[in-house]
């Protein structure tokens, strides 16, 4: 592989590094280093692919979306199927990695943040399976959009620690865990959701996520002859969607598309775009492209998918933006909502609401590459979940 | 000589301990921060630091988060924290005043330009609560050339190899975090603390304050012993809160004004009977 990044400090050109008080650095440099000692070990490795293939239920299959594919009416549509995965979505596929690595760091309690749960439910499942206590924290806002979520973490045995501060929604979530970690940091393993926080984290579950195109690399040769054209995927805090890009990367005829949430519209403020529409600052561990005031302050975010309502990004992508590797581009909500309709109706496969995202732009880009092309789509998550934002902002009573 | 320089090494001469209390800028009205800054000087105050809200504190816990949400929510920026520093200035030369709150806000203003209108402010010292030493050379590059200070922490983790890392950066004073957790927690085990000070001093030469929670004067005075300076910020937030909701219209400030000042003058007792650091 010629892309080598990050460096050794964690950053990915001018993003990315290790912003966290310093209570926290000497924790964050023994988890790099349990981190670097067992991604090179195989004992570790094959562990990891054995919980992969015969717990979470992988690979999970590329689907080739015929009837989409035609009524689209452009290039060939390809799903990459992580919402059959064990609890829904590719969540499980980090958190499993983690898990792994908190077993062999001897820590005895997990914690977490999450937006929609996904993340949230993804850890209570390895913390029962480890038999070690799990505490997940989450926004109240999220809490009351996604109760199923939360329900099903108290039946994993998790304790769901509502988040009162700031905007009530998944930074603060973040914000609340960090805050857990530094009090209890001898014995507990903070898993991180997505490919943001400080190093090691945006690599480490990049690393974990890269199974996701690993298997596509193989897959896609059942049915095509060559490489895929474009590869689409939602971005919330971007752990899908660099799961999928990371073994393209160097693959320069593989174009990559990061879809953001652009909520009301981005001309109206109301969107979860920092890609898109924000700058760089530091939050969260990083530098990274953010959402903020002129002051830098950071606002809050909007978007009909809880997973996407984020004000910050992993930092690679910001990195993958600045020197164009990846574009950046964002659907609105009721786009997504056309879409979740479309893919449920014609293939009968309801999609999360933030998988929607890339769903309603690979509709677009098909479009635009035309029949001889080829479109991978990350179906990052199931809609279960959504069921009922979906039927609320229809009017419909369940 | 920068001011922090000047004022820690007079105190120690005189065989003090340094009290430096802790409010937020702009809480709970940016019309009050100046008065309450004056207020603590009188009452023994021997440096200042003065809280950048943020709308992100993670550092805090949720005292110091509150008056943080109360300040954003004023729309008080980092441009006016400095500006009520330089208005500060205008009636008191001596007192240093170190601005502590997170890299965002500096950022987006730019290092040059924070580290120049900063200064010229009449702040002397910066702490960056997410900015460690490997992070900040060009931070500290900007702030040293304005004759600022950059403060760094050191916490109950840091190994010998931090320590040092973060000693070689330092100027003005050393920041030890007294526990492992957030501002204004409750479990500071002073034996730890007296073992990590002595630690500590054998790789610098530079005065060592002591914080995070630190919340009464009996704390204070034991801290005080082992110290070079004493931190006192979520106590003294709490009570800016409390009065500050029981008296919501006419006569807020001079309520609040009224309580810091009491709380002030009684950690300065506490703290005075003990002496300094041998
Ligand atoms: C199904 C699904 N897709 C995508 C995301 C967004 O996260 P990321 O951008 O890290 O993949 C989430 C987050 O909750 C999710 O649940």
């Amino acid at each position: 592989m010629t892309y080598q990044l990050p460096d050794d400090r964690g950053h990915f050109g001018p993003y990315g590094g290790l912003f966290v008080a310093e209570t926290l650095m000497h924790p964050l440099k023994e988890l790099n280093e349990a981190y670097e000692k067992y991604r090179e070990d195989a004992e570790f490795q094959a562990e990891f692919m054995d919980d992969l293939r015969l717990y979470v239920g992988r690979p999970s299959p590329l689907y080739p979306a015929k009837r989409l594919t035609k009524k689209w009416g452009g290039a060939r549509i390809y799903l990459k199927r992580e919402d059959l995965n064990h609890t829904g979505a590719h969540k499980v596929n980090n958190t499993i990695g983690q898990a792994l690595l908190a077993k062999r760091m001897g820590k005895t309690r997990i914690i977490a943040e999450t937006g929609a749960g996904q993340h949230g439910v993804a850890t209570a499942t390895v913390a029962a399976r480890l038999g070690v206590e799990c505490v997940v924290y989450m926004g109240s806002e999220d809490i009351k959009r996604q109760a199923i979520n939360v329900y099903r973490m108290k039946l994993l045995g998790a304790k769901v620690v509502p988040v009162e501060s700031g905007s009530k929604t998944l930074k603060d979530a973040l914000n609340e865990a960090l805050r857990d970690w530094v009090t209890n940091v001898e014995n507990t393993f903070y898993i991180i959701g997505t490919v943001a926080g400080p190093h090691p984290y945006p690599a480490m579950v990049r690393d974990f996520q890269s199974v996701i195109g690993r298997e596509v690399r193989y897959q896609l040769s059942e049915f095509e002859p060559r490489d895929p054209d474009a590869l689409v995927a939602c971005v919330g805090g971007g752990s899908n969607a660099m799961g999928l890009f990371y073994p393209y990367i160097d693959d320069e005829h593989v174009a990559l598309y990061g879809v953001e949430a652009a909520g009301e519209g981005i001309a109206t403020g109301h969107h979860a775009a920092p890609l898109s529409a924000g700058r760089p600052g530091v939050l969260h561990g990083n530098r990274t492209y953010l959402m903020e005031t002129d002051d830098g302050q950071i606002i809050e975010t909007h978007s009909i998918s809880a997973g996407l309502d984020y004000p910050g990004v992993g930092p690679e992508h910001a990195w993958l933006k600045d020197n164009g590797r990846a574009r950046y581009v964002a659907i609105k909500d009721d786009e997504a909502l056309a879409a979740f309709h479309e893919l449920t109706r014609i293939e009968g496969i309801l999609p999360a609401l933030e998988s929607s995202h890339a769903m309603a732009y690979g509709q677009k880009l098909a479009k635009e590459l035309g029949s001889d092309k080829v479109i991978v789509i990350n179906l990052s998550g199931r809609g279960d979940k959504d069921v009922h934002t979906i039927a609320a902002r229809e009017g419909i009573e369940i | 000589m920068s001011r922090l320089d000047k004022q820690l090494t007079s105190l120690k001469e005189q065989g003090r301990t340094a009290l430096i209390p802790f409010i937020t800028a702009g809480d709970p009205d940016p019309a009050i921060t100046v008065s309450l800054m004056h207020a603590m000087v009188s009452a023994g105050a021997d440096v200042i630091e003065l809280g950048v809200p943020f709308s992100d504190p993670m550092a805090e816990g949720p005292v110091i988060q509150r008056a943080s949400e109360r300040a954003v929510e004023r729309g008080v920026s980092l441009r006016d924290c400095m500006d009520m520093v330089q208005e500060f200035r205008q009636r008191d030369y001596d007192t240093p005043v170190v601005l502590m709150g997170y890299l965002n806000p500096i950022e987006v203003m730019g290092y040059q330009d924070f580290a120049r209108i900063a200064a010229k402010s009449g702040v002397d010292g910066v702490l960056t609560v997410d900015m460690p030493p490997e992070e900040a050379t060009d931070l500290r590059a900007a702030l040293n050339a304005h004759k600022l200070d950059p403060i760094f922490l050191v916490a109950p983790t840091s190994t010998k190899a931090r320590i040092q890392a973060v000693t070689a950066m330092a100027s003005g004073f050393i920041y030890y975090v007294s526990l492992r957790g957030v501002t204004g927690a409750k479990h500071m085990d002073m034996t730890e603390v007296s073992d990590r000070i002595g630690e500590i001093r054998k790789y610098t030469q530079l005065p060592l304050a002591v914080g995070f929670g630190i919340n009464n004067p009996e704390t204070a005075a034991r801290v005080a012993a082992l110290a070079d300076a004493v931190v006192v910020g979520s106590a003294l937030v709490k009570r800016i809160e409390e009065v500050a909701n029981r008296n919501q219209n006419d006569g807020q400030k001079e309520a609040i004004i009224e309580s810091v000042t009491t709380f002030v003058l009684s950690l300065r007792e506490a703290i005075d009977k003990v002496g300094v650091a041998a």
